[in-house]
């Protein structure tokens, strides 16, 4: 993993990339799992939690890489948290005035944003060390595959839970809806299924890879 | 052997030997008559049903096998009697697309997640009846009359529902039935909210609406104790659900016969006896202790009454044998008899016990 280094990253493709896929922060290094399972019901529900996490992620890792040479070593986690609880704040009173339906949806999870381990992950491993521009596009990149992460659940889980897509209806007249995929047990089935998915493919990618750099595999 | 002389063998030397083959074998055997009388009683649709459960099974068995890289592991019929055991467990009625969602699921979230035959943490039949109780819990509670008229030419309506569509109402076609008394109930709903115990003896026979296998207690204890009879199954497991739900249910019974079902109620209704001999006898997710199987046959026995009587649903045998069948492994740990020639008791891993 480039990004324990601690010498300063060069700003590639990579540096946004790496979040979406290869260091899918739900699909890969499997953080942030208790919205992952709990808001992803809706679509709706999903994006919301997905964008509001990105906010804070890459407002917190951009202060946190701006304050990197004046937070005592000692005293980092704590500084970290009482920046991304900033953050939260901002975006728990804008969910709150934007839409109360969505803030009573969301419940205690805008508030949890807080202990996030995506968050506190990104200030610590990369955030402290990093310069201001690829900290951002770096934070942005692991927030935008959160997002996805969480929208890739719950499409799926909206669409057999209720048969319908951001609430508009996208099934034929008379589906029968798989009420477990509403309920939290359909959390844990749809991305246990996704993390098959990602799996397998996994694998099949790095094989592939090997064999276009002109290695020798040995298949079973 | 090319050599025919004298066989020379290592110990032990065992009179009869069963494999597992041949266990399994005879617990569809003992299924079948089970089967039979389901299809007599409700008809097409349970022979359609019975053909789904067991063919999907089959086939995400074979998929799973292969991609597992076990071969084929079809012929040692487990996971026929997983898919005999599921369709017998659903309502008559039940969509074909839902039973095959419920085998499919069972056999690869029950069995194939864990490693196949042998590893399954609980009875793959009962994994898939759950996952689609908590997904479709209207479809699951949908029953229909036994004896219907016609049964043998055409299945009940909801039978043949669209895949992903909701099933098909069957008010219109049990009102064209004609029949005398029908309330869409079975004798455990009946009993649970009007208190009204259906006499034991339709339940013992199995003239009574319920899941397509579940209705007869006697064609179940007659296979059941065929079965113990020939070694193929630990009679203390059912011995101990069906002394776990008597001593359980006694005492309310005692306190208020009224409210409360008799004890012969308890035993002969809904999916206990099947519950009782054909799953919770599951060799693979039951202890493998002598004392450990009665403490969880008492235990399934137990909180299978406990869910009837005070819990949110109305039948609670499956979700009884599942968190048994959840625990058999602390059982069994719990319950290592006394290594012969030390002092403390043994653990099946053959460390000390702490």
């Amino acid at each position: 993993m480039s990004e324990l280094l601690n010498t300063p990253e060069r700003l590639t493709p990579d540096t946004f990339l790496r979040g979406l896929w290869q260091e899918n922060p739900v699909f890969t290094m499997l953080l942030g799992m208790c919205p992952v399972l709990a808001v992803t019901g809706t679509t709706l529900n999903a994006l919301a939690m997905g964008l509001a996490t990105t906010f804070v992620l890459v407002g917190s890792s951009l202060l946190v890489s701006l304050l990197r040479h004046w937070i005592p070593k000692q005293v980092r986690i704590a500084s970290y948290i009482v920046i991304i609880a900033t953050f939260v704040t901002l975006v728990d009173y804008a969910i709150q005035a934007i839409s109360l339906e969505l803030y009573a949806a969301l419940g205690a999870f805008i508030q949890l944003i807080v202990v996030n381990c995506v968050i506190l992950g990104r200030a610590e491993a990369y955030a402290s060390k990093q310069r201001l521009h690829t900290t951002f596009v770096n934070s942005l990149g692991m927030g935008l595959g959160f997002s996805l992460a969480l929208l890739a659940l719950g499409t799926v889980r909206e669409i057999l839970g209720q048969g319908t897509l951001l609430g508009v209806p996208v099934l034929p007249e008379g589906f029968q809806p798989w009420v477990i995929m509403a309920l939290p047990p359909g959390g844990f089935f749809v991305l246990g299924s996704w993390l098959l998915v990602f799996n397998w493919l996994g694998p099949r990618r790095a094989r592939r890879d090997l064999v276009a750099s002109g290695a020798t595999i040995h298949v079973r | 052997m090319a050599n025919r002389g004298i066989a020379i063998r290592t110990s032990p030397h065992l009179k009869r030997v069963l494999t597992v083959d041949q266990i399994m074998r005879g617990v569809i055997l003992a299924l079948l008559p089970i089967a039979a009388w389901s299809v007599w009683q409700f008809g097409l649709s349970v022979l359609l049903l019975l053909l789904t459960t067991t063919g999907v099974a089959a086939l995400t068995e074979w998929a799973l096998a292969r991609a597992a890289g076990q071969g084929n592991t079809l012929q040692n019929g487990s996971v026929i009697i997983t898919g005999l055991l599921l369709g017998l467990t659903l309502p008559p009625g039940f969509p074909l697309w839902m039973a095959a969602v419920a085998a499919c699921i069972g056999v690869a979230l029950g069995k194939w997640l864990f490693g196949g035959l042998g590893y399954n943490v609980m009875n793959p039949a009962l994994v898939g009846r759950a996952f689609v109780q908590a997904a479709f819990p209207k479809a699951i509670a949908t029953w229909s009359p036994p004896f219907a008229p016609g049964r043998f030419t055409e299945p009940i309506p909801s039978t043949l529902t669209p895949p992903f569509m909701q099933p098909i109402p069957i008010a219109d076609w049990i009102k064209g039935l004609e029949l005398d008394a029908w309330t869409g109930a079975t004798p455990l709903a009946v009993q649970r909210f009007q208190h009204l115990e259906t006499p034991v003896w339709d339940l013992f026979a199995g003239t009574v609406a319920g899941s397509a296998g579940e209705t007869s207690a006697l064609l179940i204890l007659i296979c059941g104790l065929w079965l113990a009879w020939q070694r193929m199954l630990d009679w203390r497991i059912p011995a101990s659900v069906m002394a776990g739900a008597v001593f359980i249910a006694l005492p309310f019974w005692l306190i208020d016969p009224g409210l409360y079902p008799s004890p012969a109620f308890v035993l002969c209704s809904g999916g206990l006896m099947l519950g009782a001999w054909f799953m919770a006898s599951d060799m693979v997710a039951s202890p493998v202790t002598p004392a450990g199987v009665v403490i969880y046959g008492l235990f399934i026995g137990v909180l299978t009454v406990l869910i009837r009587l005070f819990g949110g649903l109305v039948e609670g045998v499956m979700y009884a044998i599942l968190i048994a069948n959840a625990l058999s492994p602390w059982v069994s740990d719990w319950t290592q008899p006394r290594v012969y020639g030390s002092k403390g008791r043994g653990r099946a891993d053959g460390q000390p016990s702490d």
